[in-house]
């Protein structure tokens, strides 16, 4: 049997309502630094290849009995970045408001900080209160009972079609610069070799974008891109754009059908996970909510990975004490099983997850813009 | 007690001034080099770390400029990493206001600001032109006019979002299950010509209740801007005379504001070469001078004020006969400095005498006529130097940028700034833990 991988989703005081009112819950240090670096570091210490880390351009909730705020994703990254060095960093970032000129240079810049461990999880957003915060267009406020609407579906395949687009830009930024394009050479008096750099050129129906990138080609060459994905319209964009597709199987026998409908390098199945013990799992999720020991949480991942999942993202339903479930009581019943890593075997993410780096995509074209 | 010197680091930028080709340059791109410079930055006891930002790559002749250090790191990005080898540094960060909308700045700030323990800075920069509109959804759909109203209200907006949660509005109240104890905070409303927004901010106050404010404009609107809204200027005024000039003129206009005269800090981009002696170090300057400009940058900014091709021409050689065009077409693009030559036929036609008075060669008159270092000397000529600026209100301190990354502050580090502490005009510990407390401001 081949080694599974292992993420977890970090998510404010964790993915239950009522995580931060547990006994060793820390509500009150969300906003901090050393929250969130104690979190990763605990991760790491699991050997886990990665930690994705939510985040959203609104509030959560409208609730005052659950948290509400919430840091930027990739600054807390970035801020753990130096203080860690082989877990994977995944930070949410939205692309429906924002510029893909932006989150290319912040994603490079995240690769450099860690030495290669940056990845990205996608996410648009189809909230009408959050485009209201941009004031730049309007989204259609969407009830769950109309999602198969035509006309639903028009917009969001819309929003899908332009985080492609913008998936595309970011990709293509990041390879803007061929790795040796920087020559110093002295008796020409050049810093670049300006044949290196590559305009970009990307016209779309959403927005035209010229490049190169300010940042050079980060040193991964193309940190990972990761997105959620239920259903087909998300399927599609996610074998367009990302290298680790997060599904939400029910059982075996759908992770089963999931894994032939959707042909992404690594599928990773979301469960949201309580260990032992559990008073209230209470919770609404699109994925699958696992109450249980580690025995048989490692039970449920092996029959899982027989139906052709590669990689599992767990959601702690508490923070830390489900964290530490998967840490301390997972991983090593997994490793007990031979199919977890007992240390870090690459430095990069691409390199825990066995993606090669990838030619850079205007050297191998010998495209050269004079 | 004499007055308080502030003293902020500047990352090498992306000019001339950075000399790459000398042996001790090492990267500017890896992490390990902006970690070396901020730790010689805080080690000394500087009030912050400056980071400057250009969205476009520059051109020149319709080419990517390729003479000096290109390519950056994106700014929030790296900063949140410096706060994690740093204690007390301030991280400030170029940010423009033109191809950024307040939400999203408004919460990377806020953020970098608690993930620092408020350290965090915004150097507000209001570049609007449509070849680094290029890069961005919207091109370059600002009128130059509109820059600083857009600026202002950019501003104003990320201050009411910052300000939406009242700093108490955490309750984290496990036991009676009270999270928000305002269940409104984050609420905001904006209309103004530039922005229609409203909803919930989504972070929640911060240490220093927003990041500290610095402001690089230079016209009369954006020194009207600093006056109306900046906790600190970044300006081009270094020398005594020109110094004082631009201080009184900013100070002046923070009456009609209620504003104090020392609640906005006047901070010029300052260059420096040291030496053993005075001597050393103007034959060190001489050489750093020649390394910032070679032949071949030497044309390329002789080109900038004749705005033609001056390619073919020796920069060991006399200065073109021929006049600037003076055509709106510049064939330089994404530098801040090009609008600086007002009257190109003027200046050319100043440059060309002084050539001529003083026999100098293309390259020897850009040597003269650009960029001369602000304070050559020993460590005590520069340390009265600088002091005496401060005591004489031409700045309240330096924004220093060294010319070798990242060692370049070393040896200012070890040898300036004792000198400085001695003479009682800068501190040897910090005193407070933000940002703002280190630079004397008031609370936000
Ligand atoms: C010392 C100094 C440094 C500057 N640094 C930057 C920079 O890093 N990035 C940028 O986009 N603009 C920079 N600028 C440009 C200004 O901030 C401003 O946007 C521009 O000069 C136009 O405004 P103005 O007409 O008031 O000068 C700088 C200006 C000065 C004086």
């Amino acid at each position: 049997m081949t080694n599974l991988h292992l993420a977890v989703a970090l998510d404010g005081a964790g993915w239950a309502p009522n995580a931060w009112r547990e006994p060793d819950a820390r509500p009150a240090e969300l906003f901090t630094a050393r929250y969130w670096i104690d979190l990763i570091a605990e991760a790491e210490a699991g050997k886990l290849d990665f930690v994705t880390i939510e985040d959203g351009l609104g509030v959560q909730t409208d609730d005052p009995a659950q948290v509400q705020g919430r840091l930027d994703a990739v600054l807390i990254a970035s801020r753990v970045a130096p203080l860690t060095r082989h877990i994977g960093l995944v930070p949410t970032a939205t692309v429906t408001h924002t510029e893909p000129f932006h989150i290319s240079k912040a994603i490079a810049t995240l690769d450099y900080v860690s030495r290669g461990r940056a990845g990205w999880r996608v996410q648009l957003s189809a909230k009408s209160a959050e485009a209201a915060h941009f004031g730049r267009r309007q989204i259609p406020a969407i009830s769950p009972d109309k999602i198969n609407d035509p006309d639903v579906r028009a917009v969001v395949a819309d929003l899908f079609d332009e985080a492609a687009d913008y998936v595309e830009v970011v990709r293509r930024l990041w390879d803007s610069w061929e790795d040796d394009a920087e020559i110093r050479d002295a008796a020409t008096g050049r810093f670049i070799d300006r044949d290196k750099l590559h305009y970009i050129n990307f016209e779309g129906r959403f927005f035209t974008v010229k490049g190169p990138s300010i940042t050079p080609r980060p040193p991964q060459g193309q940190p990972v891109v990761t997105a959620l994905a239920h259903n087909d319209i998300p399927y599609r964009f996610a074998e367009k754009s990302a290298d680790v597709v997060y599904v939400t199987p029910k059982d075996a026998a759908d992770a089963h059908r999931i894994v032939n409908d959707v042909k992404v390098q690594h599928v990773f199945a979301d469960l949201v996970v309580f260990l032992e013990p559990v008073q209230n799992a209470a919770i609404l999720s699109d994925a699958r909510v696992f109450t249980g020991t580690p025995a048989q949480l490692a039970d449920l991942l092996l029959e899982w990975q027989e139906a052709g999942i590669t990689g599992f993202r767990l959601r702690p339903g508490r923070l830390p004490s489900d964290l530490r479930g998967i840490t301390r009581g997972l991983v090593p019943e997994l490793q007990r099983r031979g199919v977890f890593r007992t240390e870090y075997e690459a430095d990069t993410l691409r390199g825990l997850l066995g993606l090669g780096k990838p030619a850079n995509r205007y050297a191998a074209e010998g495209v050269r813009v004079a | 007690m004499p007055k308080q010197i502030h003293l902020a680091a500047h990352f090498p930028g992306v000019n001339n001034t950075t000399v790459w080709s000398d042996p001790a340059a090492g990267s500017h791109i890896e992490f390990d080099s902006f970690v070396k410079l901020a730790q010689t930055a805080e080690r000394a006891k500087f009030d912050f770390f400056f980071l400057a930002e250009g969205l476009r790559l520059r051109e020149q002749g319709g080419q990517i400029y390729d003479l000096d250090v290109v390519g950056r790191p994106d700014t929030f990005t790296v900063l949140a990493a410096l706060a994690a080898v740093t204690e007390h540094l301030g991280l400030a960060g170029t940010i423009n206001s033109t191809f950024n909308e307040p939400y999203e700045v408004a919460r990377q700030f806020a953020s970098l600001d608690h993930l620092s323990g408020g350290r965090a800075a915004w150097n507000v920069v209001t570049s609007w032109d449509a070849f680094t509109g290029e890069n961005f959804r919207r091109g370059g759909f600002l009128a130059e006019s509109d820059r600083y109203s857009r600026a202002t209200q950019a501003l104003e907006t990320a201050k009411e979002l910052y300000d939406s949660w009242p700093a108490d509005a955490i309750a984290a109240d496990k036991e009676n299950g009270v999270f928000l104890r305002h269940p409104d905070a984050g609420t905001f409303q904006h209309t103004d010509q530039h922005f229609d927004i409203s909803g919930r901010f989504n972070v929640p106050r911060s240490p220093q209740g927003g990041p500290v404010i610095l402001q690089a404009g230079d016209s009369d609107a954006g020194r009207e801007f600093a006056a109306a809204t900046a906790d600190a200027i970044f300006s081009r005024h270094g020398t005594l005379a020109d110094g004082q000039k631009f201080y009184t003129d900013v100070k002046d206009r923070l009456a009609k504001y209620g504003r104090e005269r020392d609640s906005l800090k006047v901070l010029p981009a300052a260059t420096f070469v040291l030496g053993d002696t005075d001597n050393d170090a103007q034959e060190r300057a001489r050489v750093v001078r020649r390394q910032q400009v070679s032949g071949a940058t030497a044309i390329k900014f002789l080109e900038q004020l004749w705005n033609r091709d001056l390619s073919s021409y020796d920069p060991e050689g006399p200065l073109p006969e021929i006049d600037p065009d003076v055509s709106d077409e510049h064939i330089a693009r994404g530098r801040a400095s090009v609008r600086m030559h007002r009257d190109p036929i003027a200046v050319a036609n100043e440059w060309r005498q002084k050539a001529e008075a003083e026999k100098l060669s293309i390259r020897d008159l850009i040597i003269e006529v650009t960029g001369r270092q602000t304070f050559i000397g020993s460590a005590t000529t520069i340390a009265d130097s600088i002091d005496h600026l401060v005591q004489e209100d031409a700045s309240d301190g330096f924004i220093l940028v060294p010319h070798v990354t990242p060692g370049g502050l070393d040896e200012f580090a070890d040898t300036v700034v004792p000198l400085l502490q001695e003479k009682g005009v800068f501190r040897t510990e910090y005193e407070g833990s933000t940002l703002r407390e280190n630079l004397g401001l008031a609370p936000r």
